[in-house]
């Protein structure tokens, strides 16, 4: 499909009616954009004559009442593009605000921004890989309805102009809304579009970059929003999941459980595990978990995260092991430095527990598929479940929900197929559910890993060598559609944020060890950099403390040098946490900076230990510089939440293994952070006008680090492994030390 | 077991083994999904909905032992009108908006026992989890409805 795209890069616009669904589009102007799948990835807006909705990828629907309505082939998961990604189309459009409206694409590779066969909203990319393509949308749009109207009036195109909602001929003052010329505009022969229309400065900027309301609040609020497990189809039947409790494993006795079945349930075999299937989904739960299944051994039969931590230790002593990065002479360096460090540091497993649990919708017709799902990526759950089943993907369709979070978890299709198989076995529409104890125990989890660090510091206190050796499972290795593990060796995802460091040291080195664990593991809120922040950021302290100098001034002076971007964060988050005033009696603050996503956030926490050791942490300054921005609010939003879900994580998220099962089970013992817990938390944004970057993720990784620099501060204990809670910080340990 | 309850306003008879959650009748008989399921424990909260007033977790209440009237977010007002709902949207609260409803129907039970809570209160009763971090939000939020309620309303 992709290769077919390719070929036909100036495919255009399409007027026909909307959509694969099947639902008739009223009458109005219905604009289709074909983004071919070339690195500029424009918007080419052509002759209408031979485009086809196949070769459609992005829409823009103005309705004859003046309602604007653009379907977003990304999810919405509580990061805001459903707010942001209109708003750039308004911008160029000159549209009433108030008149726009987002729509979840039907799902297929015609819609792709990106030209591929499936599209994943992850990444932090929504805004940054489609900020022209929007553009180009709007632009292209309003272009076509001045031109509608400077041919209904008799006058010339470049005498009239847009603005809110409306063209305007200010010589005779006539005026009419785009609702009255989305039919004459939609009409508009193919020579009438543009093809390069003229993007706005961003000083013209009216939109963009003012602090917007978020168009989903209304409904989130009233209780109206659509997730996944708020679906309804007529005659859906219910099912409840009971995974293998090792991974790997197998239900050994489904016969003689699926024989012995209570009135009104049916049991079904699902990738995993067993999946009961009954009238209401309480019914379905109660006798899943009721179930007495035997289950076979699997991968991870008899591991422990003990032995898990031997064996990543013992990963990184392996010899000739693939090198991320190299410059100088590391070794030499370090023998002749003045100040050595050498340190070991660790992370456990982390669940992605996303608020909504785990669940999707099946019905698997004679004629095909179709799913109700809150999925990060729907292009994606139609390719797996088109290779899972050999339907071809023209004969599914997936309809997007909201999401009820998705940090990484949604990008994944194991319900999906679960889903699909129990509605197959029982001949009827299903929607299946996670337990929270499903979830908790059955994820795709963010790697543990260990990391051998070395440093090395010359007379001045400046760094002279670094050297890192990370041991962590890959999650590129399962990720065949993403091209997999490369050649190399080098899982991308778990050198990130290690293996470009931005502090000037003229011999680095950092290699990489694999290890396998038998434990599923996949993507969680920024990936590589939730571990390798807080690895290198610690080690920069120790470093900053060894040579004896203030950790924002030793981080400030490694980067002076090239990374102005850095200096400029670091400083505002200095300036904005007053870090050179003296805090008040008990108060310790730490500092970390770290670049992900195309974007840089360095973060101050100010903490406290209390007399039995317990830690609290009172308030955490943000400064991100994400390039250009559109949506400010949802920055801070996406700053608040990105330090909650990491400090979550720092202070007390473990994923253990005991037999080769999960230990945790639900929000009592895999807790994230209370209300009562919750910082204050004061963002600024750094504007530097650069290429645009993502902000779901990037505020993530610097918490972790911060807070136990602080930690340090407060308590001189260097906290080397995560979580914070499994290290005792009270005063009278140092007593005994 | 069949039963009659009193929803939102309206009598409404219910079909369902005895033990079933209030949440799950509510979202699977009544159709009203403004309610979430998010542990199945009481321990995060966005089941919640109101039995003659008071905040309950309604994934732990059976629906067999329900006597009061039951309040949804589909209840406390047709149109977002309510004060706590406008204070919602003032500061816009929500991201991923799952837990929501139950953040709203937490607040909206406070207001209705204590107009003027204190911060104690206020900490007693908004317990619910929230994986998105919109705990500021919130926090502004109440202070906004508080006003909004002390007005009499929008």
């Amino acid at each position: 499909m992709t290769q077919e795209l390719e070929k036909n890069p100036r495919e255009g616009l399409s007027r026909r009616a909307f959509v694969q669904s099947g639902a008739a589009v009223a009458a109005g102007l219905v604009l289709g954009f074909y983004l071919p799948g070339n690195k500029h990835r424009r918007a080419e807006a052509a002759s209408a004559s031979g485009a086809s909705e196949e070769r459609v990828n992005t829409w823009l629907r103005i309705a004859t009442d003046g309602a604007i309505t653009i379907y977003v082939a990304r999810s919405e998961m509580g990061q805001g593009i459903f707010t942001a990604m209109p708003m750039v189309i308004a911008e160029e459009l000159e549209a009433d605000w108030s008149k726009m409206r987002v729509e979840p694409a039907p799902s297929g590779p015609e819609f792709n921004y990106s030209g591929r066969p499936f599209e994943v909203t992850g990444g932090s990319s929504s805004i940054r890989s489609n900020w022209e393509i929007l553009q180009r949308i709007g632009a292209t749009a309003r272009l076509m309805l001045i031109t509608a109207a400077a041919r209904k009036w008799g006058v010339e195109p470049e005498s009239c102009r847009a603005e809110q909602g409306a063209v305007f001929h200010a010589a005779s003052k006539r005026k009419a809304g785009y609702g009255e010329l989305a039919a004459a505009a939609a009409a508009l022969p193919s020579d009438a579009i543009p093809k390069e229309p003229k993007l706005k400065a961003r000083s013209e900027y009216k939109l963009i970059g003012k602090p917007t309301k978020r168009l989903d609040t209304p409904d989130k609020v009233a209780g109206k929003a659509v997730f996944g497990i708020d679906v309804s189809v007529p005659g859906m039947q219910y099912a409840a999941v009971r995974h293998a409790p090792v991974f790997g494993g197998e239900c050994a006795n489904f016969a003689a459980l699926a024989k012995a079945m209570p009135e009104g349930t049916t049991l079904v075999k699902v990738p995993g595990g067993v999946a009961v299937v009954a009238a209401s989904w309480w019914k379905a739960q109660k006798v899943a978990s009721g179930l007495d299944a035997k289950w076979t051994k699997g991968a991870t039969t008899g591991l422990s995260s003990a032995a898990i931590e031997k064996k990543l230790r013992a990963a990184t002593g392996a010899k000739k092991l693939p090198v991320a990065t190299s410059k100088g002479d590391p070794s030499k360096a370090l023998r002749k430095a003045k100040v050595k460090l050498e340190a070991e540091y660790s992370t456990p497993y982390l669940a992605h527990t996303p608020m909504e649990p785990l669940n999707c919708t099946a019905h698997v017709k004679p004629e095909g598929i179709e799913l109700w799902v809150g999925t990060q990526s729907h292009t994606l759950t139609k390719l797996v479940v088109s290779n899972h089943t050999k339907v071809p993907q023209e004969k599914i369709v997936v309809h997007t929900t909201y999401l009820g979070g998705g940090f990484g978890r949604r990008a994944e299709s194991d319900m999906v197929l679960q889903a699909v198989e129990i509605s197959k076995a029982v001949g009827k529409p299903v929607k299946l559910i996670w337990s929270r104890e499903e979830d908790v125990q059955h994820d795709f989890y963010r790697p543990a890993s260990l990391v051998k660090l070395k440093g090395g510091l010359d007379e001045k206190g400046l760094p002279v060598a670094f050297s890192a050796t990370i041991a962590c499972p890959s999650i590129f290795e399962r990720w065949t559609l993403f091209g997999g593990l490369p050649k190399s060796g080098i899982d991308s995802a778990a050198v990130e944020g290690l293996a470009d460091i931005k502090y000037d040291c003229p011999h680095q080195h950092v290699a990489y060890a694999r290890a396998d664990l038998g434990v599923p593991v996949g993507f969680w809120r920024s990936v590589g950099s939730s571990h390798n922040a807080f690895y290198l950021e610690s080690f920069i302290d120790e470093l900053a403390h060894a040579a004896k100098k203030d950790p924002y001034a030793f981080r400030r002076g490694l980067l002076e040098k090239s990374h102005p971007r850095f200096v400029k964060v670091l400083d505002t988050v200095a300036r904005i946490s007053n870090w050179k005033d003296p805090l008040p009696e008990g108060r310790h603050r730490g500092i970390a900076i770290a670049e992900s996503f195309g974007s840089i956030v360095a973060e101050v926490a100010e903490v406290s230990v209390s007399a039995g050791g317990q830690p609290t942490v009172h308030k955490v300054y943000v400064a991100i510089d994400c390039g250009r921005y559109v949506n400010p609010d949802t920055i801070v939003a996406q700053m608040e939440g990105g330090v909650v879900y990491g400090l979550s994580a720092a202070l007390n998220g473990e994923i253990s293994l005991k037999d080769g099962r999960v230990e945790q089970s639900n929000f009592h013992d895999y807790p994230m952070l209370k209300p009562s817990e919750m910082p204050e938390i004061v963002v600024e944004i750094v504007d530097s006008g650069a290429a645009p970057g993502g902000v779901g993720e990037p505020g993530t990784p610097p918490i972790a680090p911060a807070v136990t620099n602080a930690l340090f501060a407060a308590t001189g204990k260097r906290i080397r492994s995560l979580p914070i809670s499994k290290h005792s910080l009270a005063a009278q340990e140092d007593a005994k030390l | 077991m069949a039963k009659s309850l009193k929803v939102n306003g309206r009598e409404v008879s219910i079909e369902a083994e005895s033990d079933t959650p209030l949440l799950w009748v509510l979202r699977e008989e009544l159709g009203l999904t403004g309610a979430k399921f998010g542990c199945g424990k009481g321990l995060c909260g966005a089941c919640t909905v109101h039995i003659d007033g008071v905040a309950v977790r309604s994934c732990l209440v059976p629906v067999s032992a329900v006597s009061g009237e039951v309040t949804t977010i589909e209840g406390l007002s047709p149109d977002n009108s309510h004060p706590v709902q406008q204070a919602w949207i003032e500061a816009d609260a929500p991201q991923c908006g799952y837990c929501q409803p139950g953040q709203v129907m937490a607040c909206a039970a406070l207001l209705k026992a204590k107009a003027n809570p204190t911060e104690e209160e206020i900490s007693a009763a908004m317990t619910n989890l929230c994986r998105c971090g919109t705990y500021g939000r919130i926090r502004k939020a109440v202070q906004i409805a508080i006003k909004r309620n002390a007005k009499g309303g929008a």
